[in-house]
């Protein structure tokens, strides 16, 4: 399949909807790509109780003339010059299909994901993300008087918290890494953003018979084993209870699901494949969020991570300007400078604690996709070295889980991104093939080599 | 179990299979969720630990999954369809 765009966007988180949106109003042929099956994002995602202000923006993105092509992930750039380039993308169904993007002006809508570090016991099932449980909630996971603890760090535990217990979970607690004193700028910040202070207080009304427990951390993840069901040689851990630390105490809370997330990260893999330019793990951009590659426009978590307003705005800002309309573009940007103390205020705020660092033993999984433990990553010098002398990193995941583990945990900054940007179908990968179904047992590459399923 | 497949029943849920097993779930559902609904875990992985959802938004693949004889496919990402044949854990562990 091939498709071709003036402006083709890739992501359809709010960032994505209001480009695409503010592109589409000139007429101009405006695609979105998004690899969930819906659009909205993680934030928007299907099934929430989303406030006025997306149902409005997510109305108007409907109704707009704009081709939508969900369930599609982006693998390679074929193609990128001035006047525009071609992506490559895969659709998520069962046999795959390949599909050729064309496009004028490209916007990257990227978004961000969930910051994860290991300590025991992490691996084990039922341990989630909390952004993770809450999208496995809204993807019909019953919740149901279930016992949920919360854990990391970040505004998302709340509305992760608030909303579980909206669908009857039984919030255990929800513990905060961060100390009192490094979120109350945050909290001055959020005075200016009466909305945002409402929610934000909103949820803690909702979950208020919840400690709400700063400078707290899960030590472990305990299991509990039950022999599996027919043959009996399998014995199947399951999560039983999470040991928690705070100051100095420690105690054992029981519970079906650990939600943990360390604040976000931003996902940059296609930006830095098309050689954007980055500045501490970020998309650099001017003030029209135009990257420093001619054509493409970055707007979002992939350029700071500032929460829905301001990918909305950036957004707006991305979609003019690539749309031709620098007056307006320009003149919205000026809001953005508002928003920056925000940003900084919530950088600070999920700020980790360097004793976190601690929190794996050295037999505890760092990269779960090729199960390399603590004590392998000790003494190795960067993360090419722990990949060319672990596989750290070498999973399909290629490196997205581990890479912000080890970050923190030893300062190694993502190596060189290398398509396909996901495991794909190598008739995918195939230039001129438009790729057909294919049988079970084909080949899948992954970025550092053919691996067979 | 059966309140459940008949509340999804009078929804106009869907029924598929997880390794053999017919789960009922209601519209919308994803794949992943319709497998921890089942009791199932999603992969083993290369060392033999079972595994199950963690990211929920298709980047970790820990949720991977064979759907209709097709391997590698992200439960998360993918909506339950009836008929749907879902079979996890079937990855053959590397040498």
């Amino acid at each position: 399949m091939t498709q071709t765009f003036d402006i083709l966007v890739i992501g359809a988180g709010p960032a994505g909807v209001a480009a695409a949106t503010a592109a589409a109003e000139g007429g101009l042929r405006v695609g979105v790509v998004d690899d969930n099956p819906s659009t909205g994002g993680q934030i928007w995602r299907r099934g929430a109780a989303s406030p006025a202000a997306a149902r409005r923006w997510m109305e108007q993105f409907e109704s707009a003339a704009i081709t939508r092509l969900m369930g599609w992930q982006v693998i390679d750039c074929l193609r990128l010059g001035p006047d525009g380039g071609v992506l490559r993308a895969e659709g998520n169904t069962p046999g795959g299909e390949a599909a050729d993007l064309h496009f004028r002006r490209l916007i990257l809508a990227t978004g961000a994901r969930e910051r994860f570090l290991p300590f025991p016991g992490w691996t084990l099932p039922n341990v989630m993300g909390a952004g993770g449980l809450d999208a496995m909630v809204r993807g019909g996971l019953p919740i149901e008087a279930k016992r949920v603890v919360v854990a990391g760090t970040g505004p998302l535990l709340l509305a992760v918290a608030a909303h579980l217990k909206e669908r009857g979970a039984q919030v255990m607690a929800i513990c905060e890494q961060a100390s009192p004193a490094q979120m109350a700028p945050l909290g001055w910040a959020l005075l200016r953003q009466p909305s945002k202070l409402r929610q934000g207080m909103g949820y803690r009304w909702t979950t208020r018979k919840t400690p709400y427990l700063t400078r707290c951390w899960p030590l472990a993840a305990l299991a509990e084993s039950s022999v599996g069901e027919s043959d009996g040689q399998n014995s199947q851990p399951r999560l039983r209870s999470v040991r928690l630390q705070r100051e100095g105490r420690q105690w054992t809370v029981e519970c079906d699901y650990l939600a943990c997330g360390f604040h976000l990260i931003p996902n940059t893999e296609l930006a830095a494949l098309l050689g954007c330019a980055m500045r501490d793990g970020f998309i650099v951009t001017d003030e029209q969020m135009q990257t420093s590659m001619p054509g493409v426009w970055c707007a979002g978590e992939p350029t700071s991570i500032g929460g829905v307003e301001c990918s909305l705005l950036e957004g707006q800002i991305a979609g003019l300007a690539a749309a031709g309309k620098t007056g307006a573009a320009l003149a919205l940007s000026k809001r953005r400078a508002g928003m920056q103390a925000f940003v900084e205020a919530l950088e600070r705020a999920c700020r980790l604690d360097p004793r976190l660092r601690d929190l794996a033993a050295e037999e505890t999984i760092v990269c779960r996709c090729e199960d390399v433990r603590m004590a392998a990553l000790r003494g190795r010098s960067d993360g090419r070295d722990a990949k060319l002398h672990t596989r750290c990193g070498m999973g399909p995941c290629q490196g997205r889980i581990c890479g912000g583990a080890t970050e923190f945990l030893f300062g190694w900054r993502a190596g060189q991104v290398r398509p396909p940007l996901y495991p794909a179908l190598v008739s995918s990968l195939m230039e001129e093939e438009a790729a057909g179904s294919v049988a079970g047992g084909a080949e899948y590459a992954v970025s550092e080599g053919i691996e067979n399923v | 179990m059966t309140e459940r497949a008949s509340t999804a029943l009078l929804s106009g849920g869907v029924a598929l299979s997880v390794d053999g097993v017919i789960v009922q779930v209601p519209p919308g559902t994803t794949v992943a969720a319709a497998v921890c609904v089942a009791g199932a875990w999603t992969r083993r992985s290369v060392s033999g630990e079972p595994r199950a959802p963690l990211c929920g938004m298709g980047i970790c693949l820990e949720c991977r999954v064979s759907i209709d004889g097709a391997p590698y496919q992200r439960a998360c990402q993918t909506l339950c369809a009836p008929g749907m044949q879902v079979s996890t854990c079937g990855e053959p562990a590397l040498p």
